[in-house]
């Protein structure tokens, strides 16, 4: 192969097929996949849960992943968050010519590494190759599909006054050391991505729990976003306590020199878990024991103050909105 | 600074003390001012907002440098937007400024308009190099804060050769919108908090004004808790002695006289001159303009540029809310044809705007 990706790997023809075999199916392959047929046959039952993410992060290398694993993750934690068993994802990878090639086979066997983490096979892929410019380096897609083990199925309107709102870590990380490294900023202590696949410990808490109102996990929009989402389709109030949630002082450091908001960035690896008050000491005592959730704690509680909204108790005592995200965070004038 | 030592300064049980002390002091209600948008932010982010005892009402003034740019300056900027060869340069928070006919930087970025956000003008020298073919034109919006910043990169510039740095300089400076906004009969205010930022340049000598000329108290001040309930506190203490001071609460970060190194540089490319900002409408002396020494990094000269007075938003009361005349949620466009997403005024687009904090943060 060259050492550049050349349009002729994305023709359908000799050259796509080496990249096929030489490449994907060294990194990817499976019993499945093995066969190149033109789908996928899969052994599933019950109830199933699917997810799809396109995933289009500039740098695609960051301190803690890179976008081939993020692929795998993102859509795996959507399938977990179901209080589903992901079992499958499909890959489609579009490509801009003159992408080294080196950097291909890092992605595409960081992604085969995650596949296998996470205890999924990819079953079914599909490659293009665009003219330089068409696209920003490299774009992936990937769908996700599981079987649902939760009993009620955890979803985003079941939230209920008393329930509580627990988080599995720091919040920030992720949002944070991908913008950096995008801009090539050096932050004091190195900050890493949080990027994880949490479906093994999500498994453990649904199977372990009798009842799991919500599973999210806060990607863009963060927690503050995706808590207003939960609170407006559940129609309760989240209140929050400020200094119960977890960040990492790398990363309130880094957002304040940069105007930013550590609750809006996004996280890869964390979850909001939000259940009924009496099970929420048992649920982080089975998310500390994991090191996923090992920062696990209570952020807050629904009440009826305020329905659809998220209220911030702030370190003061003060009470304030928490609102959503418009648009981007951009840095400030001074 | 470290966060521990940050830490102190918001210790709830100080607060509470001082928040208890000020209830008992209040004979009346009396009015403060926070001049720059950071503290509008600060005083609703803390929370300090819901606990401030019922007689201080807490005005935002002209304090946030997206909010006072001017419409005209801002349509100036959108139409440079677009030009054949020219990058525009900017912060990101004038992306989404609000132009005449719908026009924002967003929009004319969707447009095929080349705009690169920074996060320092420095990043301009090389963005200049690398497009050697173009002209870089950085939008100088800003107060004493970021003009000596961009000073310094005009001079790196001229040091280093690169020729195509175009500066559209928009300055203000903070004291003389002060002045301005005192001798206005129709604006009442007993007090003002001091920007820090601004002040960690200029000093406090520049403030002195208020005391001596209009009888009022104004306190430097930091962003955190206590620095802000410190000030007010000091304020409420001497009026209630019948006096008047100009302070300096915010001596971690701000020498009385500032930072001299930053006002040199500053004042060796830039001139004070007359500048229209937004609301409060043209201030005698109140902008910076590039001298004619440095004549050939002016945007405004090179594309002929005139900054004017053009007719106000229609329903937008933003001018109002920089005087500290209305309040936010007096506005009758306010959260509802006037919102973050579709925002009709500045204050409502920045984010140290006072519109999006009362937006943003305010309970009810
Ligand atoms: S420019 Fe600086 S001093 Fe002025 S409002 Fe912004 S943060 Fe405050
Ligand atoms: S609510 Fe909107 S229209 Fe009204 S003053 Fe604020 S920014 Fe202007």
């Amino acid at each position: 192969m060259s050492d550049k990706v050349l349009l002729d790997y994305g023709s359908g023809g000799r050259a796509s097929q080496r990249l096929i075999s030489d490449l994907f199916l060294k990194y990817l392959g499976n019993d499945e996949l093995d066969r190149l047929n033109d789908a996928a046959v899969l052994n599933l039952s019950g109830r199933i849960a699917m997810s799809t993410d396109s995933f289009t992060v500039d740098p695609i290398f960051f301190p803690g992943g890179d976008i081939g694993s993020l692929a795998v993750h993102g859509t795996v934690n959507d399938v977990a968050m179901m209080g589903a068993v992901p079992r499958y994802i499909t890959c489609g990878y579009i490509i801009e010519e003159g992408l080294p090639m080196a950097d291909l086979e890092r992605i595409v066997q960081s992604m085969g590494e995650a596949a296998r983490h996470a205890g999924v096979k990819v079953v079914t892929g599909d490659t293009k190759v665009v003219p330089k410019g068409a696209c920003d380096k490299i774009f992936i897609n990937t769908t996700g599909i599981g079987e649902i083990i939760a009993d009620p199925t955890p979803s985003g309107d079941a939230a209920r006054v008393g329930d509580a709102v627990l988080v599995s870590g720091t919040m920030g990380d992720h949002g944070l050391t991908v913008l950096g490294t995008r801009e090539g900023l050096d932050f004091e202590a190195k900050v890493q991505s949080d990027s994880a696949a949490l479906n093994h410990l999500l498994v453990k808490l649904v199977r372990e729990l009798p009842e799991v109102h919500v599973l999210r996990d806060p990607t863009r929009g963060g927690l503050a976003t995706t808590l207003n989402e939960i609170t407006k389709s559940s129609n309760v109030c989240c209140e929050l306590t400020e200094t119960s949630i977890p960040v990492r002082p790398e990363v309130k450091g880094g957002c304040s020199i940069l105007g930013l908001d550590p609750l809006y960035l996004a996280n890869e690896g964390k979850f909001i878990c939000i259940l009924p008050g009496e099970y929420a000491d048992k649920a982080l005592e089975i998310m500390r024991a994991d090191p996923l959730g090992q920062d696990a704690c209570r952020i807050g509680t629904m009440t009826d103050a305020n329905p659809g909204k998220v209220v911030l108790v702030t370190q003061l005592g003060g009470k304030r909105l928490l609102g959503m995200l418009e648009g981007e965070q951009l840095p400030r004038i001074c | 600074m470290s966060f521990e030592l940050l830490e102190k300064f918001r210790d709830p049980a100080l607060c509470r003390k001082i928040l208890d002390k000020m209830e008992s002091e209040l004979d009346r209600e009396l009015r403060f001012m926070e001049v720059c948008g950071t503290h509008t932010v600060a005083i609703f982010q803390s929370g300090l907002r819901s606990l401030l005892p019922e007689k201080i009402v807490h005005l935002s003034g002209p304090g946030c440098p997206v909010c006072v740019t001017h419409e005209s300056e801002v349509n100036a900027f959108l139409d440079l937007a677009g030009h054949e060869n020219v990058i525009l340069a900017t912060f990101g928070d004038l992306m989404r400024v609000p132009g005449d006919k719908g026009r924002n930087l967003k929009k004319a970025v969707a447009d095929g308009a080349r705009v690169k956000v920074v996060y320092s003008p420095f990043d301009t020298l090389k963005l200049a190099k690398e497009n050697p073919g173009d002209l870089v034109v950085f939008i100088g919006v800003g107060f004493e804060t970021t003009a000596p910043t961009i000073a310094a990169t005009m001079k790196m510039a001229r040091e280093q050769g690169i020729d195509n740095l175009r500066i559209l300089c928009f300055h203000k400076t903070v004291p003389t919108a002060l002045d301005a906004l005192l001798s206005d009969e129709a604006i009442n205010i007993d007090g003002f908090i001091l920007p820090g930022h601004v002040s960690a340049i200029i000093g406090v000598e520049p403030y002195e004004f208020i005391a001596e000329n209009y009888a009022k108290s104004a306190v430097v001040t930091g962003f955190e808790p206590l620095d802000i309930l410190q000030s007010l506190n000091q304020m409420i203490e001497w009026r209630n002695k019948g006096e008047a001071h100009v302070a300096n609460n915010y001596t971690r970060i701000v020498g009385e006289h500032g930072n001299p190194k930053a006002l040199e540089i500053m004042y060796e490319v830039f001139e004070p001159c007359d500048a229209l900002w937004r609301g409060l409408g043209l201030i005698p002396g109140s902008g910076l303009e590039i001298r004619p020494e440095w004549e050939s990094f002016d945007a405004k000269k090179q594309f002929g540029i005139e900054i004017k007075e053009s007719p106000a938003l229609p329903g937008c009361k933003c001018g109002d809310i920089l005087k500290g005349v209305k309040q936010p949620d007096q506005c009758p466009l306010f959260g509802k044809a006037c919102t973050p997403a579709n925002p009709v005024g500045p204050c409502m687009v920045s984010t140290e705007g006072s519109c999006a904090a009362y937006y943003k943060y305010k309970l009810d």
